[in-house]
């Protein structure tokens, strides 16, 4: 444990933690636009700084460990004007356009910006202009709106490991951007979207089929249904319909799903979708109720016992189900039905 | 094998050829017992680092080692422990050359008493500064001081690999150290059992791409290791988590090529030149508007105007001397009235500028210090990595209110708008690039900011150098000829034929016609 004093009061604190988990612990908001705690720590954004006495200039709390006596100030005003005038240059090089921009109401320049009473750029000048690239399927970039905080190089280079975006040019012109600027439907890019799910702010967006705020909706935690992994999500559903999906955080999958997962949810209010069971009757399919449908498997699997015995049946599952139900169907075929024939799509 | 006995025999046979050579050439004299360069300009040098420079032969190592070459390297590795050789270098209190000052020593002995199974040596030979040749000339002149440094490095902290980060833009200094570090393998100096004894270490280079950035430690480390040249947070040092995250020494060319003699000569003799706090010698590059620009070595503690004046010969065109600028574009500019400053550490830091890698950039009564604030400024912003918010975004809206100063549109409020930039700039940047790229502003702010107000009030520019607030302007030396009249696109020249003429300088559009035209030159800017 080391002590350390955080705004004139004293705390004893962990060792080895940094500055920003220890007032995240004890409730002191500190802002950070480029930090996850996934990640290595970064120390891009700049917002995170607090002023450490001793230190010549403002340090970064992400990336600052805590130190026996340590005086720490996180919102006197060297601080808080520091912080004010970081965000002046990021909206002086950003459409202020929150008023058509998806990300209005989850977004943490947005946010901040109120917060800090920063109403817009004061720097006039040079502005990034670049066109929009939607060559993804399931996502678009607009490099206007890119702080540059890094996040999405990161997650893709060290959780996603895919490599498919990186830093290009330097000083004022960077710019994410994928090798060689090929765009990223001709890059290496995977559409997992782990990259969409941490973006702060409006640069990369879900291309959705419908427009919702963010406080319209209701989040319905669930268990993704694509495969037996089981990562959970939050379904954000405005009034009976799913409009997007954000990974959880705070369990296994720890913030990741995969192009499945993040984006293959439209099937659930697609028209094409069956709701019933389906009975074929004189060469047609006729909706029919679960009862019904549950009544004509088993005839049939008892008819064909009969005449045939056991081994005249196969269990096909799907790698859809979990690994429980699995388990659970081939006990079915074996002990139930009385066969060995049992497989699974995803054996391998 | 080498071994002592075999270097001390190879300086017995390769001194009298060089002595020859030299007398040959004739443009050394020996000075306490020292092969020096003859002339006016190297008299009131003291040259450590650049010892060797355009008197040995560079490809030779037989010249190196005749100069006591590599025999410190020999002499240490059987008469004192890696501890000693760490205590020398801190007793020396050598500071690092590179810019930070940073005692060498205190790195060392970080480095050293951290345990790992793999360790390195880096030699910073990025060079990124504007006008700034230091580094390449010991190189390109004497390679194998900077190898016996590494080497002495290594033997201190325990590594058996060194790297050297250099500028691709050096070849012959790539193609020099290549050479060198091929003879030094074959004389048994570097590589395996080094003098037959069980200190092994290589050195390789690795070539920067010319990001001036890339000179920064972390963001060096972070190109060595194939990554994107943008500096890293210190969670930890360098000295223990460094290059792959093994303990690690970043040296400069300048602070290693000081090393061997440091050893041969001892610290206490080290220590005897220079102030206490900043022992040694310190080799500038003096460029501007200086009669005799080179570089020049001198100890520390010489004075501005020593270096200047006496060194350099003053101002050239017999101009008057306005200011210098030390540290290369992150440095501070010097107003004449303080020439009398001592070159250290601490007094350049004392009045608003650093040491640097040692530029030193004269400029005479006719540089507008706004246009060199925005020229040091505009290499910022070009070298920033665009990592962080304040360096990558502020110092491009700074360079932008100084375009607006420098080309008339200034307004009152602009300066206090700068001053309060710096300070988010160089207290919130990540590295050193960003934290310092303001000085040059808050510098010439500082001494000249009467010549900003005289832009941004009177729309002048008092040096006569920014463009767009002059004025052409007809002096009574005009002889009514009307030639200006008749050539002005715009007709804004008035005059009878025989009278001095007039420029209406609001329709004016500075087209320059009317002076290219005058035939006896009453036609000025002002
Ligand atoms: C932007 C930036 C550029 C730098 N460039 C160089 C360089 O070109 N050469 C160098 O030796 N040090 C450079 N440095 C200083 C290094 O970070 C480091 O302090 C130095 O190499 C350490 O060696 P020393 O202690 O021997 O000086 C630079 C620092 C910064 C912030
Ligand atoms: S969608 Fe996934 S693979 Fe593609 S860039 Fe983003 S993180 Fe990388
Ligand atoms: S201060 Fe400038 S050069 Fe240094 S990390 Fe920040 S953006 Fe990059």
């Amino acid at each position: 444990m080391v002590k350390l004093t955080i705004n004139g009061i004293d705390y004893e604190v962990e060792r080895d933690k940094t500055v920003l988990q220890v007032c995240n612990d004890i409730g002191i908001d500190i802002p950070t636009l480029c930090h996850d705690e996934r990640l290595e720590p970064y120390a891009a954004c700049r917002m995170c700084l607090v002023e450490i006495e001793g230190a010549k200039n403002l340090q970064t709390s992400c990336s600052t460990k805590v130190r026996e006596g340590m005086v720490v100030h996180t919102h006197n005003d060297k601080v808080m004007d520091a912080r004010r005038d970081v965000l002046d240059l990021l909206l002086s090089n950003h459409p202020i356009d929150c008023l058509t921009c998806e990300k209005s109401g989850q977004c943490k320049l947005q946010d901040y910006a109120y917060e800090y009473g920063v109403r817009e750029g004061t720097y006039v000048g040079e502005m990034r202009n670049k066109p929009i690239d939607d060559s993804n399927h399931f996502y678009t970039y607009d490099p206007d709106k890119c702080i540059l905080c890094g996040l999405c190089v990161r997650v893709c280079d060290e959780l996603q490991n895919t490599n498919a975006i990186g830093f290009e040019d330097r000083g004022f012109g960077t710019i994410v951007a994928t090798p060689f600027d090929q765009g990223l439907g001709n890059s290496a890019c995977v559409s997992c979207g782990n990259c969409v799910s941490v973006c702060p702010v409006g640069a990369l967006m879900p291309k959705y089929d419908t427009k919702f705020r963010l406080w319209e909706t209701k989040k319905v935690r669930t268990t993704c249904s694509y495969c037996g992994v089981g990562c959970q999500m939050d379904l954000l559903v405005k009034g009976d319909k799913v409009v997007g999906v954000e990974p959880a955080f705070d369990t296994f999958n720890n913030g990741l799903l995969c192009v499945k997962g993040k984006f293959g949810y439209k099937f659930i209010n697609h028209g094409d979708r069956l709701k019933t069971p389906l009975i074929k009757k004189d060469g047609e399919f006729v909706e029919a109720s679960w009862d019904e449908a549950y009544k004509l498997i088993i005839s049939k699997i008892e008819d064909t016992k009969a005449k045939y015995g056991a081994d005249a049946l196969a269990g096909l599952s799907s790698a859809r189900c979990t690994n429980e139900e699995n388990y659970m169907f081939q006990k079915f075929m074996r002990a139930a039905i009385g066969t060995n024939n049992v497989d699974h799509c995803a054996r391998l | 094998m080498m071994s002592q006995e075999k270097l001390r025999e190879i300086k017995e046979n390769a001194r009298p050829l060089l002595d020859e050579r030299l007398k040959v050439e004739d443009k050394t004299e020996v000075r306490d017992g020292n092969i020096v360069l003859k002339g006016d300009y190297y008299k009131k040098q003291v040259r450590i680092a650049l010892r060797n420079c355009e008197i040995i032969l560079p490809e030779s190592i037989e010249e190196y080692i005749a100069l006591d070459g590599y025999s410190a390297l020999g002499k240490m590795l059987f008469e004192m422990t890696p501890e000693d050789v760490v205590n020398t270098m801190i007793e020396s209190n050598l500071r690092g050359r590179g810019g930070a000052g940073f005692p060498a020593g205190r790195k060392w002995l970080e480095a050293f008493k951290y345990d790992a199974d793999q360790k390195y040596i880096i030699c910073n030979a990025d060079e990124g500064d504007p006008g700034a040749y230091m580094d390449r000339s010991i190189l390109e002149g004497d390679p194998h001081s900077v190898l016996e440094g590494m080497a002495i490095a290594g033997y201190a902290i325990g590594a058996n690999q060194g790297f050297i980060y250099v500028r691709a833009e050096y070849p012959l200094a790539v193609k020099r150290l290549q050479a060198a570090i091929k003879q030094a393998k074959e004389y048994g100096v570097l590589g395996n059992n080094i003098f037959g004894t069980d200190f092994s270490f290589d050195i390789e280079l690795r070539l920067g791409a010319g990001a001036f950035v890339c000179g920064e430690g972390t963001a060096l480390m972070e190109s060595i290791e194939g990554k994107r040249g943008m500096p890293r947070v210190k969670i930890h040092r360098t000295a223990h988590r460094g290059l792959w995250q093994k303990p690690t020494v970043i040296n400069n060319v300048e602070t290693l090529a000081n090393i061997p003699v440091i050893f041969q000569r001892g610290a206490k003799w080290f220590r005897g030149i220079g102030t206490e706090k900043s022992p040694g010698t310190k080799v500038f590059a003096l460029v501007g508007k200086v009669k005799e620009s080179g570089l020049v070595e001198v100890p520390m503690g010489t004075s501005l105007r020593e270096i200047v004046f006496d060194i350099g010969g003053g101002v050239a065109d017999g101009k008057a001397a306005k200011a210098v600028q030390t540290g290369g574009p992150s440095g501070g500019c010097i107003p004449v009235e303080l020439f009398d400053t001592p070159v250290d550490f601490e007094s350049l830091a004392k009045i608003g500028s650093i040491m640097g890698s040692g530029g030193m950039v004269v400029m005479d009564e006719t540089d507008c210090m706004v246009d060199i604030a925005r020229f040091f400024l505009e290499f910022s912003v070009d070298e920033s990595c665009g990592k962080c918010v304040p360096c990558r975004e502020g110092t491009k809206r700074m360079l932008e209110l100084l375009e607006k100063i420098t080309g008339g549109n200034g307004e009152e409020e602009d300066i206090a708008r700068m001053e309060s930039l710096a300070v988010t700039i160089s207290t919130g940047s990540l590295c050193g690039l960003g934290q310092t790229a303001p000085n040059p502003v808050t510098s010439t702010l500082h001494y000249f900011r009467d010549e900003y107000e005289a832009h941004i009030r009177d729309k002048t520019c008092p040096a006569g150098h920014c463009q767009a607030l002059l004025e052409y302007y007809i002096t009574e030396d005009c002889i009514g000829c009307t030639k200006c009249a008749r050539s002005c696109p715009v007709s804004c020249i008035s005059g009878k034929v025989k009278e001095r003429h007039v420029i209406d300088t609001d329709a004016c559009i500075k087209c320059g016609n009317c002076m290219e035209v005058c035939p006896v030159g009453a036609v000025i800017l002002r």
